[in-house]
C-alpha cells in the first residue's frame, strides 16, 4: 500500500533537533573552537587580570576575577555556537541535504526549529562546561540552585538567538563560507559590551555601544547569580535581551527560509 | 486513470530571459519507467526539481499523481519518492540513521520506521554497511541508499534524477534491476539519464529533450525504427583460392534490402528491410550461393541515431557510457544499443 502521510511540526523537528545535535559530536573541528577559544580567553583573563577586581567600580561581588568572567565566556561560547549553528545550515544548502528536508512533506518551520533545538541542547551542555571549569577552579554561585536555573535560561534562550542569527545568514546567503566571514564580527561585538569589563569602566564610544549592546545584559544576567544573590531586575534584563533576540533573529531566519523557498 | 504525471507547456526561464525549459508536454502513465534522454544542460534536472517541487515553473502547468506541483506542492511530496542527481545525504550520518530520518519526515510511525528501514537497506544490499557513516560509502552505495530512502514511504510515484551518473558497471547494473523490479511492483518512474543503453534498457518511453524541449518522444523500438532499420554488415572471404564474387553478392542481398548494397574493399552493407528476423535467411542465401562468409555485423540504429536526426549532433557522453556499460545485463535480457553492434561470426 501507497503511503501518503507526512511528518508533524513537533516530530520532525525533534529529529532534525536530534540529528543537527548529534552532528555538532560528530565534526570536533566546528565543536573544539566552542570550548577552547572561550576557556583560553577565561583563563587569560583569570590569570592576568585578577588586580582588575580592585579597581574602584569594578563590581564583582566580592569574588574573584574567575567568578566574573565565566559568564563572559559563557556568552563568548554560545555566539561561536551561534556561528557554528550557521555554517552547519550553510553546508546543508551547499551540498543539498537542504533539498532533501523541502522534498519532504514537512512544516517548513520545522527545518529553522529543528536547529533552533540543536542550538538550545548545545547552549545547555556549553553553560554546564562552564560551570564545572568553574566550579573545579574555585567559582561559587553564590545565587544556589536557583541561579544557576536562571544561567541556563538566560543561556540557552541566547544560545537559540544566536544560533537564529547564524540561520538566518546562512539560509539568506546560501554559502558557508560567508557566514564563517563573520566569526571576527562576533569577538568585535562581545568586545564593546560589559561581558569581559563593568560598562562603568569602559570609555566612550565602548561604553555608549554596550549600554544598547543587548550582550551586555545577557552577560550581566548571567553573571549576577554567579558573584551576588539573584537580582530580578538585572536578571530579567537579561532573559528579556536574550528573549528579545531571539524573537528577532528566529523572525528573521523564518523570513529568510521563506524567501529562499521563494527564490525556487 | 489519471496519469502519474503530466505537463502542459511547462517553462522555467531564469534571469535574463535563458530558458532552461522550454514548453514541455509530458504524459506519464501509472506504473511505466519513463526515461528523460538528454545531454548535459538540455533541461533534465530542471524538470525534475520542477516536477519535484524544488523549483517552481515560470509557465504551463504539471501535474504529479494528480496533485498541480505549484498549487498543491504539499500533497505532491506526500506521493514522491526523489533521488537527486548528487545523492544529497549527510556523510557525518550512518545509512541506518539517514533511512530512520526519512521515515520521520514521511511521518512514518514510530513502530514501523526500524522494520521499514531494515528491509529497504537489505533490498538495496546495504545490511553490512548500515551502522557505518556514510562518508566511508562508495559512490554506488551511495546511490543504493539513496534509492532506499527515497523508497522509505511506498511512494506512487519514484524521480531518479541521473542515478548511475559516474558509476562503474557493475553498481550501474544494481541500480538497474532495482529500477526494473521497482517498476515490476507498479511504481512509476521518472528517470533522467544521459546514457543511451540505460534509456534503451529499463525505460518503456524515452523522451529526448535538447535545449528545453522534447524533440522525440516514444518507445525506444519506436524511436529507433523511425530513423531506419537495422545494417548487416558481411566480410566475405575467398574459397579455395577463388576471389569472392561481388556480383553475385550483391545479387544475393538485394534481395533482403530496399536498396543495392554498399561495397567496401571485402565488405558489403545492406540496410535489412525485414529487420533482424532477416540474418538467418541471409546466411542461408550466401551460404547457397557458394559464398564464403567471414563475419557478420548487425548495426542497430540507436537513440543517438534518433538524437542525431532530431538535433543535428551527437548526445554527448554517449561513447563514454558505450564504453562503461556491461555487454549483456543481469537478468539475461536484450543486449543494449551499444552490445546490439555485436559480432557474430558464420
Amino acid at each position: 500500500m501507497r503511503g501518503h502521510s507526512q511528518g508533524g511540526l513537533l516530530t520532525v523537528s525533534l529529529a532534525l533537533a536530534r540529528r543537527a545535535l548529534r552532528n555538532s559530536f560528530r565534526r570536533p573541528q566546528f565543536l573544539a573552537p566552542l570550548v577552547i577559544f572561550p576557556s583560553m580567553f577565561l583563563a587569560v583573563n583569570v590569570g592576568g587580570l585578577e588586580q582588575a577586581t580592585r579597581l574602584p567600580g569594578f563590581d564583582s561581588g566580592g569574588d574573584g576575577m574567575l567568578d566574573f568572567q565565566l559568564a563572559a565566556a559563557i556568552t563568548q561560547s554560545i555566539l561561536l555556537g551561534g556561528v557554528g549553528a550557521g555554517i552547519a545550515v550553510g553546508l546543508e544548502i551547499q551540498l543539498g541535504f537542504f533539498d532533501r528536508l523541502v522534498a519532504a512533506p514537512i512544516p517548513r518551520t520545522a527545518i529553522v526549529i529543528g536547529r533552533m533545538g540543536a542550538t538550545a541542547g548545545l547552549s545547555a551542555l556549553q553553560v554546564t562546561w562552564f560551570i564545572a571549569v568553574g566550579l573545579i577552579f574555585g567559582a561559587e554561585i553564590d545565587g544556589g540552585i536557583g541561579g544557576l536555573l536562571v544561567i541556563y535560561l538566560i543561556g540557552i534562550t541566547a544560545g537559540i538567538g544566536f544560533g537564529a542569527i547564524g540561520q538566518a545568514l546562512a539560509l539568506a546567503a546560501k554559502d558557508p563560507s560567508i557566514v564563517q566571514g563573520i566569526f571576527p564580527i562576533v569577538f568585535v561585538i562581545l568586545f564593546v559590551s560589559s561581558a569581559f569589563f563593568p560598562r562603568g569602566l569602559l570609555d566612550p564610544p565602548a561604553s555608549w555601544v554596550a549600554e544598547y549592546n543587548p550582550l551586555s545584559y545577557i552577560a550581566e544576567g548571567m553573571r549576577n547569580p554567579i558573584i551576588d544573590a539573584v537580582d530580578m531586575t538585572k536578571v530579567l534584563e537579561g532573559l528579556a535581551a536574550a528573549a528579545g533576540t531571539s524573537a528577532v533573529f528566529i523572525g528573521l531566519a523564518l523570513l529568510a527560509l521563506r524567501g529562499r523557498l521563494r527564490e525556487a | 486513470m489519471p496519469h502519474a504525471i503530466e505537463a502542459e507547456g511547462l517553462e522555467r526561464e531564469y534571469k535574463g530571459g535563458l530558458k532552461a525549459v522550454d514548453g514541455i508536454d509530458l504524459a506519464v502513465e501509472p506504473g511505466e519507467v519513463y526515461g528523460f534522454l538528454g545531454p548535459n544542460g538540455a533541461g533534465k534536472t530542471t524538470t525534475v526539481r520542477m516536477l519535484v517541487t524544488l523549483l517552481r515553473p515560470t509557465g504551463g502547468v504539471a501535474r504529479v499523481a494528480g496533485f498541480d506541483v505549484a498549487r498543491e506542492p504539499h500533497e505532491v511530496r506526500r506521493r514522491i519518492g526523489v533521488a537527486l542527481q548528487e545523492a544529497a545525504l549527510d556523510q557525518l550520518m550512518t545509512g541506518r540513521e539517514l533511512m530512520e530520518l526519512q521515515a520521520t519526515l514521511h511521518g512514518i510511525p514510530a513502530h514501523e520506521v526500524r522494520g521499514r528501514a531494515d528491509d529497504l537497506i537489505r533490498r538495496v544490499g546495504l545490511s553490512e554497511a548500515k551502522d557505518r557513516r556514510v562518508q566511508t560509502y562508495s559512490g554506488g552505495m551511495r546511490r543504493r541508499l539513496d534509492l532506499a530512502m527515497a523508497l522509505i514511504h511506498r511512494p506512487e510515484v519514484l524521480f531518479l534524477d541521473e542515478p548511475t551518473t559516474g558509476l562503474d558497471p557493475v553498481s550501474r547494473l544494481t541500480l538497474w534491476e532495482e529500477v526494473r523490479r521497482l517498476r515490476d511492483e507498479g511504481t512509476t518512474v521518472f528517470l533522467t539519464t544521459q546514457y543511451l543503453e540505460e534509456a534503451d534498457q529499463l525505460a518503456d518511453r524515452v523522451a529526448i529533450i535538447s535545449s528545453g524541449k522534447i524533440v522525440a518522444e516514444g518507445t525506444p523500438a519506436a524511436l529507433k525504427a523511425q530513423v531506419g532499420v537495422p545494417h548487416l554488415d558481411v566480410t566475405f572471404v575467398e574459397r579455395d583460392g577463388e576471389p569472392v564474387d561481388f556480383d553475385r553478392a550483391h545479387e544475393v542481398l538485394t534481395n533482403f534490402g530496399d536498396h543495392r548494397p554498399a561495397t567496401e574493399g571485402c565488405h558489403v552493407s545492406i540496410a535489412l528491410s525485414g529487420g533482424a528476423r532477416d540474418v538467418a535467411a541471409v546466411v542461408r542465401a550466401l551460404d547457397d550461393a557458394g559464398l564464403t562468409v567471414a563475419s557478420l555485423e548487425l548495426v542497430q540504429p540507436t537513440l543517438d541515431d534518433v538524437f542525431v536526426e532530431k538535433t543535428g549532433r551527437h548526445l554527448e557522453g554517449a561513447d563514454e557510457a558505450a564504453a562503461a556499460t556491461p555487454a549483456a545485463t543481469a537478468d539475461g535480457s536484450p543486449e543494449s544499443d551499444a552490445a546490439s553492434r555485436a559480432v557474430s561470426a558464420t
